[in-house]
């Protein structure tokens, strides 16, 4: 077979452009890793678990102050701005019992647990839809259980949002910043058009503290390994009834409720 | 053949100038959006899609429906269709395009949108329908461009093209089915969370993307003289009467599973649309009605072969069709699946001005890329000696 000038410069041609592009992919690659970010180590006093769950103990939480104690912990060390339209943004909020626990509407429930105020978060789910949806993996879940979110990736289609059977997820409609009265310097800020949560204090578990809202809740909220049995979570639920909201759909949610 | 749009009457640069126009104001008021953010809509966040999202879904549809043209033409050999089968074809690259321009316009950081490419995520139904709308448009314009290139030259098109026809009958169930999947598999939305969504789409699709067509060419005949032939209308007409009838019977299925199963989660949506929910009457009631009175007018006015085929019914009829139809799935199916929202209570969304401004925008710019298409095929059908 005779090769024609033609052949032969083609196919030289597409060697020199091989060559040279993985050249150029091998020279990347030897920047990034200099780059600041590139490696990362845990730090030596971070927190961790098999599987972070929350049970909250609803009898230990009475007052309006106890609860505005614990969203304010949270939403001033996260920088949630407060928006007072129907675009709000919230991590953590109250709601009464029929609208927390939707499938669990005990026609006779005793006064006091019905008009009750009950902590929402964002669930932590085993299976959590919103990550199932998201098309870019801007929503993840860590091999600790915990569900967080990339700001950076985020494209804001709020699929995610329209997944969540927990309203837990804000979407920033406009600029967030102007809602913000101090600005938490340690946190970062969020821009508009991208969807945000709780993050189950993940930032604050990294240096070895509790999350924000454990921290606030003089002992009504705990938080700790589910796959423990001696974790302070899994003792609680051993000796008390304990309830999860929507269970019948298959989340597995982490957050626990004693009633 | 793009110099077929160089050459054409007054009245069809005054028509580009008027979508122009409107167009125009859309991305006015999408410059708002992109300074301000998605704050300007009415969205909210418990109702966190709304107009774009749902017309996007409504478009995929009418996108998908191209095939109720293709499919008798190629698989049945009908050859009556074969006259208007490009109009099918460019309506639905036209239709696409305005799906992924509602997409963009719905994103809060459309910058980022490459992000799908750059991070493909296998498990996200949107991963899917970018990649199969990405698809049918590239199919359709393949098919359409070669198809109507072979008529130019009155030869045969290439046998090659076949398989892309085929593919596209294909294609365009997949688009609408997977445009289903979005909604049907989230699992706290009673509303969407239904086996039969995919089919529902489809049904409702078949429906009301021809009727949009007929109603199209009805006004090409008027205008130009161009006579898909009186068959062919016919024809087409049989294939909306059966699909509204089953798009019907599909949405009586939901309200009987609803109702006699006596589930509260899957009634709440039905009645939040048709009679308000927790003592909370929303605007949504009375067009709800409106469309369901619309669907069983229409249906009266088609299943009757007298009426049907009398010409000057036939467009009043695919009319209330064809808003009984956006009504239900550009309108009912979205805030349905929102309201009631995760905690049982209602939260109320209505499109804003603007929104609305940048949804007729995108409306006008489908409007026009399909005159400049139409006006391509109709001037070397003219040429063709096939008009």
């Amino acid at each position: 077979m005779s090769t024609t000038r033609r052949q032969f410069l083609k196919i030289a041609g597409l060697s020199v452009f091989g060559l040279g592009a993985s050249t150029a992919l091998d020279a990347a690659d030897a920047v990034a890793k200099d780059m600041p970010g590139a490696k990362y180590e845990v730090g030596g006093k971070h927190l961790a678990a098999k599987r972070w769950a929350m049970v909250i103990d609803t009898r230990k939480l009475e007052s309006r102050e106890d609860y505005a104690r614990i969203i304010d912990a949270c939403h001033k060390v996260h920088n949630v701005p407060s928006i007072p339209t129907k675009q709000e943004i919230k991590w953590i909020w109250t709601d009464k019992y029929d609208r927390v626990f939707t499938d669990d509407m005990s026609q006779h429930l005793s006064p006091a647990v019905r008009e009750k105020d009950y902590l929402l978060l964002c669930n932590h789910c085993e299976n959590p839809p919103c990550v199932r949806v998201c098309p870019t993996k801007a929503t993840f879940k860590r091999a600790d259980g915990i569900v967080v979110m990339d700001y950076h990736r985020c494209i804001g289609c709020r699929f995610c949002m329209a997944g969540c059977p927990y309203g837990a997820r804000s979407f920033n409609f406009g600029d967030p910043r102007p809602y913000l009265k101090e600005v938490n310097p340690a946190f970062p800020t969020r821009m508009r058009g991208v969807v945000e949560k709780c993050t189950f204090c993940s930032e604050r578990l990294e240096v070895g503290l509790l999350p924000a809202c454990v921290e606030a809740s003089n002992g009504a909220i705990l938080f700790g390994d589910l796959d423990d049995p001696n974790s302070p979570v899994r003792k609680a639920l051993a000796e008390n009834f304990s309830i999860r909201r929507k269970p019948s759909i298959g989340t597995q949610p982490g957050v626990y409720y004693i009633v | 053949m793009i110099e077929k749009v160089l050459k054409g009457s007054p009245a069809f640069y005054i028509w580009l100038l008027f979508l122009g126009g409107i167009a125009s104001l859309g991305v006015f008021a999408y410059i708002f959006q992109l300074k301000y953010g998605l704050t300007i809509t009415g969205m909210s966040r418990d109702v966190s899609w709304g107009l774009y999202i749902s017309q996007f879904t409504y478009f995929v549809g009418v996108a998908a429906s191209a095939v109720m043209l293709v499919l008798p033409a190629y698989f049945h050999h009908y050859k009556k269709f074969k006259k208007m089968i490009i109009l099918g074809e460019f309506m639905a690259i036209s239709a696409v395009l305005m799906c992924m321009l509602f997409i963009v316009t719905d994103m809060g950081q459309p910058q980022r949108m490459l992000n799908v490419i750059l991070h493909p995520t296998p498990n996200s139904i949107m991963f899917y329908d970018m990649m199969v709308l990405m698809g049918y448009l590239f199919i359709n314009a393949l098919v359409g461009w070669v198809t109507l290139e072979a008529e130019r030259h009155d030869v045969d098109p290439p046998k090659r093209i076949k398989f892309f026809i085929y593919l596209s009958v294909v294609w365009a169930f997949s688009i609408h089915t997977v445009t289903a999947f979005l909604y049907a598999g989230l699992p706290g939305r009673h509303y969407w969370l239904t086996a039969i969504m995919a089919a529902r789409f489809l049904s409702s699709a078949f429906a009301s993307g021809p009727a949009i067509l007929l109603l199209l060419v009805i006004a090409l005949r008027r205008l130009t003289g161009f006579d898909p032939g009186r068959e062919a209308i016919q024809t087409l007409t049989k294939i909306i009467t059966y699909a509204m009838a089953i798009n019907v019977f599909f949405f009586l299925l939901e309200v009987f599973t609803a109702f006699y199963s006596g589930m509260p989660g899957h009634q709440h949506p039905l009645t939040f649309l048709f009679v308000g929910h927790d003592g909370h009457a929303s605007w949504v009631v009375g067009w709800m009605w409106t469309a369901a009175v619309l669907a069983i007018l229409s249906l009266c006015l088609l299943i009757p072969p007298q009426i049907r085929d009398n010409e000057r019914v036939l467009p009043w009829a695919l009319g209330i069709l064809v808003i009984a139809s956006w009504i239900d799935k550009g309108l009912g199916l979205l805030i349905g699946g929102f309201t009631p929202n995760p905690f049982e209570t209602v939260t109320e969304y209505a499109p804003t001005f603007p929104e609305i401004l940048v949804t007729v925008g995108v409306y006008a710019i489908g409007l026009m890329v399909l005159s400049v298409l139409w006006k391509i095929a109709l001037d070397v059908k003219k040429e063709a000696g096939t008009f």
